[in-house]
């Protein structure tokens, strides 16, 4: 069960240098707030795997944190490059990376087979008519056992730890979430630990009133953050909107290292938590991407006591 | 009823609809963000009501109020009626054969509608970084047709890609089957032309020339000795209800007409 507690605790307690980092979200509920600490707290030698780096793993390759990227889309959705990732891998600034490079379909089965406790996961054959093959040694082919064609096995991941951010949990970590939610039960599953942070803690009540709507259960959680706006610059489903401006000031603001280190001394090292975070951003700026409501109707599980 | 020309319109403009005029009513899409994305919610804004779209994301059946910025904008899941998680989307949609059309784009295209998404030069010490596949190879591999939507220039109309991201043909007849795909591209809709592929050679050629345009400037655009359909035609301009739909609803601010392919 899990414990409450602050961003930096967490991050300090739960992420170590030189782990397997594996970050939640799919451009929806980014956990940014958790990735911001890990910068503050100066983590090195990381191994992060996140099928969108987005600007956070971008922001994590710049300050340094980062010896080896696993990904299938490395880019800044809808805007453009990811400058810092594309510093690391043409140039070697600040130092040289690993990549480890896929498809979608191949992280989301690696995911898959990790939070099913199987070595490898069976996919088709697409990425044997690609260039990819020639570069990753992390699926192999083989003639199927019952129908003899072939098919690719790809192996299973399973980091030490898992950063998710969803809209809800109660105390012992119950987490739930609504809209895109990308891999985030798989890597909760697949992790040997789990952060999350959540936009609000709730009553255990409201959890168990609606469990179709929990993705993680409370004993694979270690710590439960309350991190309002802990999404931001990305967005939170019914809570705000992306910030798209900050997706498109990141986009101009990076193309050098230099650059890519003012943005971050202002945006993560020169603010001590989110709250700071949030009154650099300014209250103006935050009704902007404040969303109306358009409510789901209730649904009645009925009572069975 | 006779249909109304629109009399301006740009060659970007021209691409969406010929893209969109490739969607039938019902089918299900797979769709790429950016030009792509504009093409099927054109269609569904007119000759095909009944498409599926589905997002990478897992948004399926969405019929976005404004124009998504990315392929997990939240405007997708405001009135869509259903969503997959991430391994599903890809396997139970995709994998399943579930997807009629795959709908992208790309930076580098080649004579056998390969794609390339992923370096301009060496894998290892790359000119350009460019994102990587995300959904593409297995959207080319596994959808029963391919729509790619790229402009039309030189540097990206290549003979050869640099790197197979997102494999159309690989390099010719048989190299699909020999890895178990079937299917393959059906068209490339460009900002000169419409192009098609040759059912023996499985080598790109021009079906018809964007109006105001002559065969011979499309073929000084391409990368390699284009060929060319002995029926080819002038393809359909748009509407002027198709640019207005474009215009004044999808893309009011330009934010991908004006832009070009991401």
């Amino acid at each position: 069960m899990a414990e409450v507690m602050a961003a930096a605790e967490a991050v300090h307690k739960f992420v170590r240098d030189g782990q397997l980092v594996c970050f939640g979200g799919f451009t929806h509920a980014i956990p940014f707030s958790l990735g911001h600490e890990m910068i503050r707290q100066r983590k090195k030698h990381l191994t992060v795997c996140k099928e969108t780096p987005d600007l956070i793993v971008d922001q994590l390759l710049a300050a340094g944190c980062v010896d080896k990227l696993m990904f299938s889309w490395a880019g800044n959705p809808g805007v453009g490059s990811l400058h810092a990732f594309r510093r690391a891998v043409e140039q070697q600034v600040p130092h040289p990376i690993a990549i480890e490079e896929y498809t979608h379909f191949i992280t989301g089965a690696r995911y898959m087979a990790g939070a099913s406790g199987v070595p490898f996961m069976p996919v088709t054959t697409s990425v044997l008519a690609s260039d990819l093959a020639k570069h990753s040694d992390v699926f192999k082919t083989i003639d199927c056992p019952f129908t003899g064609k072939k098919i690719c096995l790809v192996k299973a991941v399973n980091p030490d730890v898992a950063l998710i951010h969803a809209q809800r949990a109660d105390c012992d970590g119950n987490t739930q979430m609504w809209g895109i939610v990308g891999s985030n039960r798989e890597i909760a599953m697949a992790s040997r630990d789990v952060v999350v942070s959540v936009e609000e803690i709730v009553d255990s009540e409201i959890v168990r009133r609606d469990p179709n709507r929990t993705l993680i259960p409370s004993f694979r959680v270690k710590a439960v953050v309350e991190e309002p706006w802990g999404a931001h610059p990305s967005y939170s489903q019914g809570y705000y909107d992306r910030d798209n401006q900050y997706y498109m000031d990141y986009e101009k603001t990076t193309r050098t290292h230099e650059e890519n280190e003012k943005f971050i001394e202002n945006w993560v090292l020169g603010v001590s938590n989110r709250q700071e975070y949030m009154k650099r951003l300014g209250a103006e700026r935050m009704l902007s991407l404040k969303t109306k409501s358009y409510y789901s109707t209730p649904v009645d599980y009925g009572y069975f006591g | 009823m006779s249909k109304q020309y629109a009399k301006e319109f740009s060659y970007q403009e021209l691409m969406v609809t010929a893209a969109s005029r490739e969607l039938k009513n019902h089918e299900v899409v797979f769709v790429g963000i950016g030009i792509p994305q504009l093409g099927a919610l054109l269609a569904q804004r007119t000759h095909a009501p009944d498409l599926t779209l589905i997002y990478e994301s897992g948004v399926v059946g969405t019929q976005p109020a404004r124009l998504p910025l990315s392929i997990g904008d939240p405007t997708l899941v405001s009135g869509t009626y259903g969503i997959f998680n991430f391994y599903e989307t890809f396997s139970m949609l995709l994998q399943r054969g579930f997807i009629d059309v795959g709908f992208i784009g790309g930076a580098q295209v080649d004579k056998h509608g390969n794609i390339n998404s992923t370096v301009i030069g060496g894998y290892d010490r790359p000119k350009v970084r460019l994102p990587g596949s995300g959904g593409g190879c297995e959207i080319t591999g596994l959808s029963k047709r391919i729509i790619i939507i790229t402009p039309h220039e030189k540097r990206r109309m290549v003979e050869k890609v640099d790197f197979i991201t997102s494999p159309g043909f690989v390099d010719g007849p048989g190299a699909r089957e020999r890895v178990g795909l079937d299917g393959g591209p059906s068209a490339v809709i460009t900002t000169m032309g419409v192009l098609r592929f040759d059912d023996k050679s499985k080598e790109m050629y021009l079906c018809s020339h964007h109006p105001g345009l002559s065969v011979d400037q499309v073929k000084q655009n391409t990368g390699w000795d284009l060929k060319v359909s002995p029926n080819v035609k002038t393809t359909e301009p748009p509407t002027v209800e198709e640019i207005e739909i474009l215009r004044k609803d999808l893309d009011p601010q330009g934010i991908f007409l004006k832009k070009g392919v991401t």
